[in-house]
């Protein structure tokens, strides 16, 4: 309260005015109780921002927390309970989660009971009211096997039946379901892998035979074409029969069968061919879980997504994310620093350079899908329309378009566009931020400016460079809706990097782990199947952002201290 | 003649430097400026100013701030041609060939002509390389005559005992005093006929400040220094001219000595009394 205020306010109490006395300590001290005082301070200002703060972290942290507590314990195996109903029915299954319903007040309890061939309605998930049970029990030899179609089978082993396989007795045991395992694995790798092998390769050659042929058409060689299309119907009747001779060796195969059964005794014969793994998590112990968890983890980093993406690895994803990342950043970082440069130390100051800056600050701003619109317009049917018409006539013709068509180029292209202004704008910030002593020291010395900018002002803004990059890494690698319409797909049958000449296929759709969690979490079928993919996915995608973020964060302060350390 | 046949676009400067005449009773003029103007867009910064510098000596000016000293310096290896709207008339002569022709090459001028700036700022390199800096950009690659130069140029800056072990760190973690030093070294290295030096110690410490003294006295045997102050007892130390610039006009140039003790003119007996300024 300032010495004005005091005196009016003993005017008011009708005191004689009094020259207002100077703060005494214990004075101090009522004042600091007082609500305007306490205002003045600037405590409500601080509790004001330290909250805001605080709401800020705590819905970073949700988001962290349910995101790693659902996706880290995708792959620890759960116990399986046996459920027995008051009416004598049993089932088999993980509890997921308990619910109450809000109108009737009953408890009902969600179990994964999996088995969806057998389920009358496809389901592998079942509410089961907590009024029902009669009794939950675990019992130690539930096994839990892992196919490639129709998901887990909750049941026990009963016995195996091939003509691969010596007859067994029932119950079998373990050893030899996995022994049976091993040698129909062994029979399909000998067998069945080399003809998927000249599959591959007469495809291959079909495919290059019809390019060929389209462009012989397109030209209107009538004498070479016929002896191509004999070639061509050739290699097709050929692969037909590899194709019907693989399908009688693999229905063979699949005779060999483990007959199972489920939790109310119906026996179900599964082939050993689907058999992806199985195990007996009820009886696991803490080690046998752990080197359970790896395997999965191996799996998804290494192997291919099966039953519509919901279950398997997801190498692919992980392969075009990087792959786009790398790409992206190709494509935008020279141009990004070159038009960071060319702002920053060669363009005028004016009208036409401001609103130049501003534009580039605030092309953040656009929705990404325009950008994807953009790309798809600009790139893909624009420019890869142009490339098809000079080098693939005879492809875009036949309705086949080989770069007129969504690629993992123009989906990084379309990236690169969409991040390159933020490196632009770090890039000429840090060139600004630069003393000016050093400009003109090497001015002074002789050298031209563009030697200044080689030499000495390239390495001292290239950590501000590299924020800009790590800026852009991160908001390309989050992306989802530009990639949709430029070339992004929920199953690509080919990388678009591998052993084949050219190598680099940059025309070929790719997956991408961010458009994964679009398609797994959205647009599949089964949603709670699904759901454990979305979380492992999204874990997955942070995970790759975070470590190609520290990698590039561990460079830029290895720069900034050799170009950056100290200056006076 | 042969480098005008090879470069008919830049007039290259004759090289006529006699080695260390010793300073002559009448010294010739290395630098002269005639009637040299210089506007900031519309603002009137040089009003004039006609001067000679001599060779191997050291000539201080001094003046109240912002009365056009580093403006004056940077006209002398056309610095202010790196800031827009800068417009300089009246000659400038160096050793006789003018300064502010278009055609010079700007690039040899400042070769010959070496600046050092109050804020010593290294390059982010090793020490061995900022001194080498100017001789690489001049497309010296001869790893012989790099060693010889830089060390010769750390010796003459009085650096080289304390750099000589560590000439490959980089020169960011060295004290302001050895980073003006460098910055002189890096300067010398290019063998230049004139260094300008701006308020080199104004960020330094009294200690720094005496070794640079008396590193610019040690100098002037083989250069002619133009040095700006702002401490007229340091512009008394180590000159043997000084000129008092005021207001973007000289008002008074002569010897030193006659300069401190018998100012011809009543601003400049203010200016070194601490009347002003
Ligand atoms: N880049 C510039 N643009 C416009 N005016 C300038 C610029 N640099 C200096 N000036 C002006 O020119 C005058 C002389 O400046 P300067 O030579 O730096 O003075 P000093 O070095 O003697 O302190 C000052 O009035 C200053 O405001
Ligand atoms: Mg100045």
């Amino acid at each position: 309260m300032t010495n004005d205020e005091k005196q009016s306010v003993s005017h008011q109490a009708g005191a004689p005015p009094t020259p207002a006395p100077l703060p005494l300590a214990g004075e101090g001290k009522t004042e600091r109780g007082s609500p305007r005082a306490f205002w003045r301070r600037g405590e409500p200002q601080v509790w004001v921002t330290s909250a805001a703060l605080t709401i800020m972290l705590f819905l970073i942290i949700l988001l962290l927390w349910v995101v790693l507590w659902n996706g880290l314990g995708v792959f620890w195996p759960a116990r399986v309970a046996e459920v027995t109903l008051k009416d004598g029915k049993k089932l088999l299954g993980e509890r997921i989660r308990g619910q109450i319903n809000p109108d009737t007040d009953v408890k009902s309890i969600q179990f994964k009971t999996g088995n969806r061939d057998l389920d009358p309605h496809q389901q592998d998930f079942h509410w089961v009211e907590d009024g029902e049970i009669r009794s939950i029990e675990f019992p130690p030899e539930v096994y839990v096997l892992e196919r490639t179609e129709n998901g887990n089978f909750y049941g026990f082993l009963r016995r195996l039946e091939g003509p691969d396989l010596e007859p067994s007795e029932t119950p079998v045991a373990e050893d030899k379901v996995r022994f049976a395992l091993k040698t129909v694995r062994r029979k399909s790798a000998e067998e069945i892998a080399p003809i998927s092998e000249e599959l591959r390769d007469l495809g291959r050659r079909l495919q290059n035979a019809r390019r060929r042929i389209r462009r012989l058409e397109h030209r209107g060689d009538d004498e070479r074409l016929a002896e191509l299309r004999t070639g061509a119907d050739d290699i097709t009747r050929k692969s037909d029969e590899l194709v019907g001779w693989q399908r009688r060796l693999l229905n063979e195969l699949r005779r060999n069968v483990v007959v199972t059964s489920d939790a109310g005794g119906r026996e179900k014969a599964i082939a050993l061919l689907d058999v992806v793994r199985f195990y007996k998590p009820n009886e696991m112990g803490f080690w046998a879980k752990c080197r359970y968890y790896l395997l999965r983890l191996g799996e998804l980093f290494w192997e291919n997504p099966r039953e519509s993406n919901t279950e398997g690895g997801l190498f692919p994803a992980i392969f075009g994310t990087v792959m786009l990342i790398f790409l992206m950043a190709a494509a935008c970082f020279p141009l990004g620093v070159l038009a960071g440069v060319y702002l920053g130390e060669y363009a005028k100051d004016g009208p036409l350079v401001r609103a130049v800056r501003i534009a580039v600050n605030n092309l953040a701003g656009i929705p990404s899908i325009v950008y994807g619109i953009f790309g798809l317009g600009f790139f893909v049917y624009g420019i890869g329309g142009l490339i098809d018409a000079w080098f693939f006539p005879e492809s875009a013709a036949a309705g086949e378009p080989v770069f007129g068509t969504g690629g993992i180029l123009w989906a990084s292209i379309t990236l690169g566009i969409l991040t390159v202004p933020v490196v632009i704008v770090s890039t000429e910030e840090a060139l600004r931020a630069i003393p000016r002593g050093v400009r003109e020291g090497s001015l002074a010395l002789g050298a031209t400016k563009f030697q200044t900018l080689v030499r000495v002002l390239v390495p001292m803004a290239s950590p501000g460079m590299m924020t800009g990059f790590i800026l852009a890494m991160a908001r390309a690698a989050g992306e989802v809706a530009p990639l949709m319409i430029t070339g992004v797909v929920k199953l690509a049958p080919q990388l678009p990097l591998d052993g084949e000449f050219p190598f680099f296929h940059l025309d070929r759709k790719f997956m991408h782990l961010g458009f994964h969690i679009y398609d797994v979490g959205f647009q599949s079928p089964n949603v709670e199947a699904s759901k454990p993919m979305v979380y492992v996915t999204t874990l997955l995608l942070l995970s790759i952002v975070l470590a190609m973020s520290s990698a590039a964060i561990v460079l830029r302060n290895r720069m900034r201290k050799r170009f950056l350390a100290r200056t006076i | 003649m042969i480098t005008m046949l090879e470069k008919p676009k830049k007039i290259a400067l004759p090289r006529t430097r006699p080695d260390l005449t010793p300073a002559a009773e009448t010294p010739e003029p290395v630098v002269e400026t005639r009637d040299l103007h210089l506007f900031y867009g519309a603002c009137e910064a040089l009003l004039g100013i006609s001067m000679k510098f001599y060779r191997n000596q050291v000539t201080a000016l001094i003046g109240p701030s912002g009365c056009g000293k580093s403006t004056l310096l940077r006209c002398l290896n056309r610095m202010n041609d790196l800031i827009d709207d800068v417009r300089v008339t009246g000659s400038i002569l160096l050793d006789g060939r003018e300064v502010n022709d278009p055609s010079l090459d700007v690039i040899e001028l400042r070769r010959r002509v070496g600046m050092v700036f109050q804020r010593a700022v290294p390059f982010p390199k090793s020490i061995y390389e900022n001194v080498a800096y100017g001789l690489r950009i001049a497309g010296v690659g001869n790893r012989r005559t790099l060693d010889e130069a830089v060390e010769k140029s750390l010796r003459r800056a009085a650096l080289w005992d304390e750099v000589k072990d560590r000439l490959n760190e980089s020169a960011l973690g060295f004290s302001g005093g050895q980073h003006q030093r460098l910055c002189i070294a890096r300067a010398i290295a290019v063998d230049p006929e004139v260094i300008l030096m701006d308020e080199p110690c104004s960020a330094l410490d009294p200690r720094s400040t005496t070794r640079i003294e008396d590193l610019i006295v040690e100098l002037r045997r083989r250069y002619t220094i133009i040095i700006v102050t702002h401490n007229m007892q340091q512009a008394a130390r180590v000159s043997d001219y000084t000129g008092f610039l005021y207001e973007g006009a000289l008002i008074e140039f002569g010897p030193t000595k006659e300069l401190f003790t018998a100012p011809k003119k009543k601003e400049t007996e203010d200016y070194i009394t601490g009347r002003f300024g």
